[in-house]
């Protein structure tokens, strides 16, 4: 349990998305220009991180890895489909949105409009794929882990989203030099919020 | 469109290969492929072999989806966009780890990302749907130079001031800041090396560069 919320809080503050790995810029900078989208986004990659990050991970420990194979019987265990992983979590995490697509639609319209063409972005934001790439590299011990995993590094990613759409609301009244204006500003305060957020780094858990 | 009587690097298809080196940068300019660019520049040698690793996915995907560009049903095209750009990817990945394993250690992840990098995506939606193979190519290869070119300036940037060496593919090390100047009490600044900084030195280099090209100065 405790080891859980170790992981729980460190995908979170210290090993964060954005600050510390810079996955999801793309969205991350399009989509920042107002409080109310950007929550909308961040709860989509919330939810699909959650989702996508466990579905990856036994894929990756029933069929992909050396040796994965071995519950199919005697002659499968020396099998090592690895390099396919880039491909396999791809073709999950697409097919992944596209259900989540559906059933929100579904279930929750209201919801589904609100996130409009989000939802479908999500397939090709770096977050998503960068999730289930970490989860891969750090070998987490069993699902519960992965799942963790997934759900906290999501709400990191929302929390920077939203942090710096509330600062860029404001800074629309700020008289920020001309040729630094939209992109250049919205780069260096990215900068500062990470060198705030490397003040977690310390924290022993 | 009768490219087969154009010569090969017409006017209009140099201008492909050099608006993305400046004024249509992918990173600074379309603000493409940000996600992978910042966090391999701690260091010179990685920035490169990322660079030469994506310009090598570019061309080809902008290549292959150019040729089936009549065949992608639309409803489908990004699935087939994604299996191709994978393909691609898997190849760079396999090739890394067989000769330069150093470097595909530093790169981890990265290398996987390349498959959701904006640029890519970006370029055949917007590029290689519609057009011929050739000028595919060709916009392929300027938008990763393009690509290229930020992220080894800031990779130079960042191990040169939080290190004072320069690290070279091939050479490896070499110091660039000479003994007598840390004689003389100059320090290298850490902070270069974490993170935030890569942030901080693309603010910087949009600065100079909007401040230099008034038309790309954000009005809004």
């Amino acid at each position: 349990m405790e080891n859980l919320l170790n992981i729980f809080v460190k995908s979170i503050f210290i090993e964060n998305m954005i600050f510390a790995y810079f996955l999801g810029m793309c969205s991350y900078l399009a989509v920042s220009k107002t409080v109310k989208t950007s929550f909308g986004l961040g709860v989509a990659v919330v939810f699909v991180l959650g989702i996508t990050v466990p579905a990856n991970y036994l894929l990756e420990n029933y069929v992909l890895k050396e040796g994965a194979l071995a519950w199919l019987g005697e002659g499968f265990e020396d099998i090592n489909l690895s390099f396919l992983s880039f491909i396999m979590f791809i073709a999950v995490i697409a097919s992944m949105v596209q259900l989540v697509e559906m059933i929100v639609e579904k279930f929750a319209p209201t919801l589904y409009t609100s996130l409009g063409i989000f939802l479908p972005l999500i397939a090709v934001n770096c977050a998503i794929l960068g999730g289930s790439l970490f989860m891969q590299e750090r070998d987490y011990a069993n699902i519960g882990e992965a799942s963790v995993f997934g759900l906290g590094s999501g709400i990191g990613w929302l929390l920077a989203i939203v942090g710096i759409a509330a600062i860029r609301e404001k800074i629309k009244y700020s008289d920020v030099p001309a040729p630094l204006r939209g992109l250049g500003i919205t780069f260096i305060i990215t900068g500062l919020m990470g060198i705030a957020f490397m003040s977690f780094m310390g924290i022993q858990l | 469109m009768s490219s087969e009587k154009e010569p090969l690097f017409s006017s209009k298809n140099l201008k492909l290969l050099t608006t993305p080196l400046g004024s249509q940068n992918p990173i600074t300019v379309q603000v493409l492929g940000i996600c992978s660019a910042l966090a391999v520049t701690a260091k010179l040698e990685p920035s490169i072999v990322m660079s030469l690793s994506v310009v090598f996915v570019l061309v080809f995907s902008n290549l292959i989806v150019s040729l089936l560009r009549n065949t992608i049903p639309s409803r489908i095209r990004i699935i087939v966009q994604l299996t191709i750009v994978a393909s691609l990817v898997i190849l760079v990945d396999q090739i890394l780890k067989a000769y330069a394993y150093e470097v595909s250690k530093q790169l981890s992840v990265f290398v996987g990302l390349i498959i959701t990098n904006c640029i890519i995506m970006g370029r055949l939606e917007a590029f290689a749907l519609g057009n011929k193979p050739w000028p595919a190519v060709l916009d392929g290869f300027g938008n990763g130079a393009g690509y290229g070119l930020i992220l080894v300036l800031v990779g130079f940037v960042r191990e040169l001031f939080g290190t004072g060496n320069l690290t070279f593919p091939g050479i490896g090390e070499v110091q660039i800041v000479p003994d007598i100047v840390y004689e003389w009490g100059y320090v290298d600044n850490g902070l270069m090396i974490l993170p935030p900084m890569a942030l901080i030195t693309v603010g910087i280099i949009i600065w100079v560069q909007r401040s230099r090209n008034k038309d790309l100065v954000d009005i809004s």
